[in-house]
C-alpha cells in the first residue's frame, strides 16, 4: 500500500488506512533507533530541505535527525538568515531553492496554508511541519503512535485536549487524527480560546476541565502562551492555571491507566504542574522519541516507499 | 412613448439617425417599459423608442439587429477601485473603463482610496481629466475624511463643486461615531449620500476570512459577521438621528440585511448594495487558500448568501455593485495572510447576475436591471440608468442565452485576480453604447 498523495499537508481527509500505514511503518524505524548504529541507507541520494520560517527546536531537530538517519542529504534554512529579510517573496525563495535540484521540502510557517501554497509552486514533495493554527500532522501522528504503543489500540479511547484550542495546530491535527482512528475526542478551554463551531469537527466541547476529564484515558495538555493574555483572551495566566491547569488533584477524575501528553514546549506551573509533567503516566519524552520514527516513516513513504520496511 | 402623434412626427422627420437598435426586448425599469421595440439615437441622445415595426424604414447610419437580445439602460457600477493615481500597475482609469465596457457598464463610480486619496478638489479634477480618455463615464466619489484617516472632514463643498457624487472612506470605516455624525449632518446641505464601509476594526482585527467553521478548520483568523453588523447598526442609528443619507456598501451578512430591512420600514434614509461575489460564493472558496477569494468583507456562509438573495428579492438591497478591486499577481501570489483583500469584478458581474439571480428566479429581468441601472442612478443623482427620450444614449445590449466560460487572462482589466476563472456563466454583453457611440466590442 502507498499513500495517495506525495505530500503530507494535514490529517484532515486522510483515511484510517493511510494513518495506519504510517504508524505501522514507524515501528521498524523506532526499532532502528534503538540499535547501536542508528542509520539506514533508505533515502541515500535524496535531498531534503527544511524550511523553517518560525522558531522551532523539537520539530526541527526531530526532522533533521529523521532525515540523517535515513541517509538523506539535508539542508536547513531559517527565515532569519535568508533573503526573506531582503524582501524576496516566498514563491521566489522556494523556486530558487528547487532550481538547485531537491526532492523534498519540510516547511514550518506562521501562516496557515503555506504548505499547500508550496505544492502549487514546486514539484517537490511537501511535508507540513506546522502551518499557522492549521495543522501539524507529524505531531498528531506521533501522538497517535505513542497512544497506540501504550494501549495497543486507539478506537474507543477518550482523548481530551486542554488549552488554547483556537490558536493550536496540534489540536486540529489531533482532532482529525484521533477521530479518524475511532477515539472519542473532547476539547476543553476558556470560551475565548475555543474557535467558532469547533463542535462541527465531531467532538465534545467543555469549559469545565473537571467535567471534561471525567472518564478520559488520554489528556493532551497544550501550551498556553503569554500573548493570549496580552490579546485580551485571558485576564491572567494565574486565572488560567486555577481554572484549567492540570494538577495532581484533577487526575483523580481520569480512568485507570491514564496518559498525560504535551506537545511541548512546556510552561511548567502554568498549564501543567511539574509533578504531572514528570509523573509515571506522562509520555512527554516518549512522544519526542517517537517523533523521529514517525518522521522517518513519513519521509520514507512520501519518497515512494511502500508497505513494510526491512 | 407610443402615442400616435409622436410616431407621426418621427415618420415625418427627414433626418438620418446615427444609430438604430432594432427588434430587441427593451427593458427600462424606471418607466416599467418591457417589450420589443426599436431605439433611435442621434447626437448621443435617445431620440425615439418605438414598438411600431414600420419605423424600421427610417434611415440610420448604423443599425444593430437586436432580435433575441435585451436592450437595457447602460449599467452603472457604483463601487469600483480604479487605482489611479498611485497603483497604475494594477489599473488605470482608462484600463478600468475598458474592463467596464466589456462588462456592459457605461458609468463607473471610482472610490477615493487611491494613493494619494481623492480628498481634495485638485484630486477630483485629476480624476475627471483622466476620465476624458475613458471608454465610459467615470463618476468620482470623494473621501469623507482627510487622508481617509477618519479624523477631520474633507472640504466637502469643494468636492461637490468638483463633481463628486458621494463621499466615502471605503476600504476603511469611519470609526469615530462623532466624525460620522458630523459627516451625515454636513452632507444634508448637499443631499449627498455617504457610502459607508461598515467594519468595526477591533472586531475584525487580524482577520483574513469569515469567522466560521471553515476558518476554524483552516486555523485562520476570522472576521466575524458582527464586525460588519455593529457598524451597520451604528450607521443606521446615526442616519436616523441626523436625518442624513447613508448608503451601506457591500452588504455581506444576514444580520446586516435584517437591520437594513427594519430601518427602511422605520423610514430611515438608507440604501445599500451587495456584490456579485457575496451573492454567489461562500467561505468554502477559501478552502484551497486561493488568495483571489480573499476579499473584504469576506465571503460568508450559505445562510448569508440566501439572506442576501432574499434582500435583493424583497428590495431591501437596492443595488448591485462590483467592488472591483484590482491587485497585481505579485501581491496576490503570497501567503494567504499577507495577500491584499479584493477581487476584480467588472467583467463577471453581469454574467453572475444573470446566472445566479435571473436564471435562478430570484429576480425578474426588470428587477435585476433596476439594481444595475436606475437604482444606483437615483442614489447618486445621476442622469443615466434610464431609457428615455432626450436622455444620453447609454445602452447595453445583451444576449441572455449565450453562455461563456470565465477566463481571467482575457480580461481587459490590468489585473486578473478573479476567483471565477473556469466558471460557466449565462448572459453575455454584445454591445456597450456610451452617448450613442459603440464602445464595446
Amino acid at each position: 500500500m502507498k499513500l495517495r498523495s506525495k505530500h503530507l499537508l494535514g490529517l484532515e481527509g486522510m483515511t484510517k488506512e493511510e494513518i495506519t500505514l504510517i504508524l505501522d511503518t514507524a515501528e521498524p524505524f523506532k526499532e532502528i533507533l534503538e540499535r547501536p548504529i542508528r542509520i539506514v541507507p533508505t533515502l541515500r541520494g535524496v535531498t531534503v530541505v527544511n524550511l523553517f520560517y518560525e522558531p522551532s527546536t523539537r520539530t526541527r531537530i526531530s526532522f533533521e535527525l529523521a532525515e540523517k538517519r535515513l541517509s538523506a542529504e539535508v539542508i536547513s534554512f531559517s527565515a532569519t538568515t535568508s533573503s526573506v529579510k531582503k524582501g524576496e517573496t516566498l514563491k521566489d525563495t522556494v523556486r530558487n531553492i528547487e532550481a538547485m535540484k531537491i526532492d523534498m521540502v519540510v516547511v514550518r510557517h506562521q501562516c496557515s496554508g503555506v504548505p499547500y501554497f508550496l505544492t502549487q509552486c514546486l514539484d517537490s514533495s511537501i511535508i507540513n511541519a506546522g502551518d499557522g493554527a492549521h495543522e501539524h500532522p507529524t505531531q498528531a501522528l506521533l501522538d497517535l503512535f505513542t497512544i497506540r504503543e501504550k494501549y495497543k489500540k486507539i478506537r474507543g479511547l477518550k482523548v481530551v485536549i486542554v488549552g488554547d484550542i483556537k490558536y493550536s495546530r496540534v489540536a486540529r491535527s489531533d482532532i482529525w487524527g484521533f477521530t479518524t482512528m475511532g477515539a472519542k475526542v473532547a476539547v476543553c478551554g476558556p470560551t475565548t480560546l475555543l474557535p467558532y463551531e469547533i463542535e462541527k469537527m465531531g467532538i465534545e466541547v467543555h469549559h469545565d476541565v473537571d467535567e471534561a476529564l471525567e472518564g478520559a484515558d488520554v489528556v493532551n495538555v497544550l501550551r498556553i502562551q503569554l500573548e493570549r493574555q496580552k490579546g485580551g483572551f485571558l485576564p491572567s495566566l494565574r486565572e488560567y492555571t486555577n481554572k484549567f491547569g492540570i494538577n495532581v488533584d484533577r487526575l483523580k477524575r481520569l480512568n485507570e491507566n491514564f496518559t498525560i501528553m504535551h506537545p511541548g514546549p512546556i510552561n511548567r506551573g502554568v498549564e501543567i504542574t511539574p509533578e504531572v509533567a514528570d509523573g509515571p503516566y506522562s509520555v512527554i519524552l516518549n512522544q519526542v522519541t517517537n517523533g523521529v520514527a514517525i518522521r522517518m516513516a513519513v519521509l520514507y513513504l512520501l519518497s515512494g516507499g511502500e508497505g513494510k520496511v526491512e | 412613448m407610443s402615442n400616435p402623434k409622436k410616431k407621426k412626427e418621427i415618420l415625418n422627420q427627414p433626418l438620418e439617425f446615427e444609430l438604430a437598435i432594432l427588434g430587441g426586448r427593451v427593458i427600462d425599469p424606471e418607466s416599467r417599459f418591457d417589450r420589443i421595440a426599436d431605439i433611435f439615437v442621434h447626437d448621443g441622445l435617445i431620440k425615439e423608442i418605438s414598438s411600431r415595426k414600420t419605423t424600421t424604414r427610417i434611415g440610420a447610419k448604423e443599425v444593430i439587429d437586436a432580435k433575441g437580445k435585451i436592450v437595457v439602460p447602460g449599467l452603472i457600477d457604483m463601487h469600483a477601485h480604479l487605482r489611479e493615481p498611485g497603483r497604475e500597475d494594477e489599473e488605470t482609469i482608462y484600463t478600468g473603463s475598458c474592463s467596464a465596457v466589456a462588462g456592459g457598464f457605461t458609468s463607473v463610480c471610482c472610490m477615493p482610496n487611491t494613493e494619494p486619496p481623492i480628498d481634495n478638489q485638485e484630486a477630483v479634477k485629476f480624476v475627471y481629466v483622466k476620465a476624458k480618455e475613458a471608454k465610459c463615464k467615470i463618476v468620482c466619489v470623494g473621501a469623507v475624511t482627510k487622508g481617509e484617516k477618519g479624523e477631520e472632514l474633507t472640504e466637502i463643498l469643494d468636492l461637490v463643486q468638483a463633481g463628486v457624487v458621494a463621499i466615502s472612506d471605503d476600504g476603511k470605516p469611519v470609526s469615530s461615531s462623532q466624525v460620522m455624525r458630523n459627516a451625515l449632518e454636513y452632507c444634508k446641505m448637499f443631499n449627498l449620500p455617504i457610502i459607508s464601509h461598515c467594519e468595526d476594526l477591533n472586531l475584525s482585527s487580524g482577520g483574513v476570512m469569515h469567522e466560521g467553521f471553515v476558518s476554524t478548520s483552516l486555523g485562520m483568523n476570522g472576521i466575524p459577521s458582527i464586525a460588519e453588523e455593529v457598524m451597520v447598526a451604528r450607521d443606521l442609528k446615526l442616519a436616523e438621528f441626523t436625518g442624513g443619507r447613508v448608503h451601506i456598501a457591500h452588504v455581506s451578512t444576514q444580520g446586516s440585511v435584517d437591520l437594513i430591512r427594519e430601518a427602511k420600514k422605520r423610514g430611515i434614509k438608507v440604501t445599500c448594495e451587495t456584490t456579485p461575489h457575496h451573492f454567489t460564493l461562500t467561505d468554502e472558496s477559501v478552502k484551497t487558500f486561493d488568495t483571489n477569494a480573499k476579499v473584504n468583507p469576506p465571503l460568508r456562509t450559505r445562510k448569508d448568501v440566501e439572506a442576501i438573495k432574499k434582500g435583493l428579492k424583497d428590495g431591501t438591497i437596492d443595488s448591485i455593485a462590483t467592488d472591483h478591486a484590482p491587485h497585481s499577481v505579485e501581491e496576490k501570489e503570497v501567503e494567504f495572510d499577507f495577500a491584499p483583500f479584493g477581487m476584480v469584478g467588472l467583467e463577471t458581474a453581469f454574467g453572475l447576475v444573470v446566472t445566479e439571480l435571473v436564471n435562478k428566479k430570484i429576480l425578474t429581468w426588470p428587477q435585476a436591471i433596476a439594481k444595475l441601472t436606475i437604482n444606483p442612478s437615483r442614489i447618486l443623482n445621476l442622469k443615466g440608468g434610464r431609457i428615455k427620450r432626450d436622455f444620453p444614449a447609454d445602452l447595453t445590449i445583451i444576449d441572455p442565452k449565450a453562455s461563456w466560460i470565465v477566463n481571467p487572462s482575457q480580461f481587459k482589466s490590468k489585473s486578473k485576480n478573479s476567483p471565477f476563472g473556469g466558471k460557466k456563466l449565462r448572459g453575455r454583453v454584445c454591445y456597450t453604447i456610451v452617448d450613442g457611440k459603440i464602445v464595446f466590442p
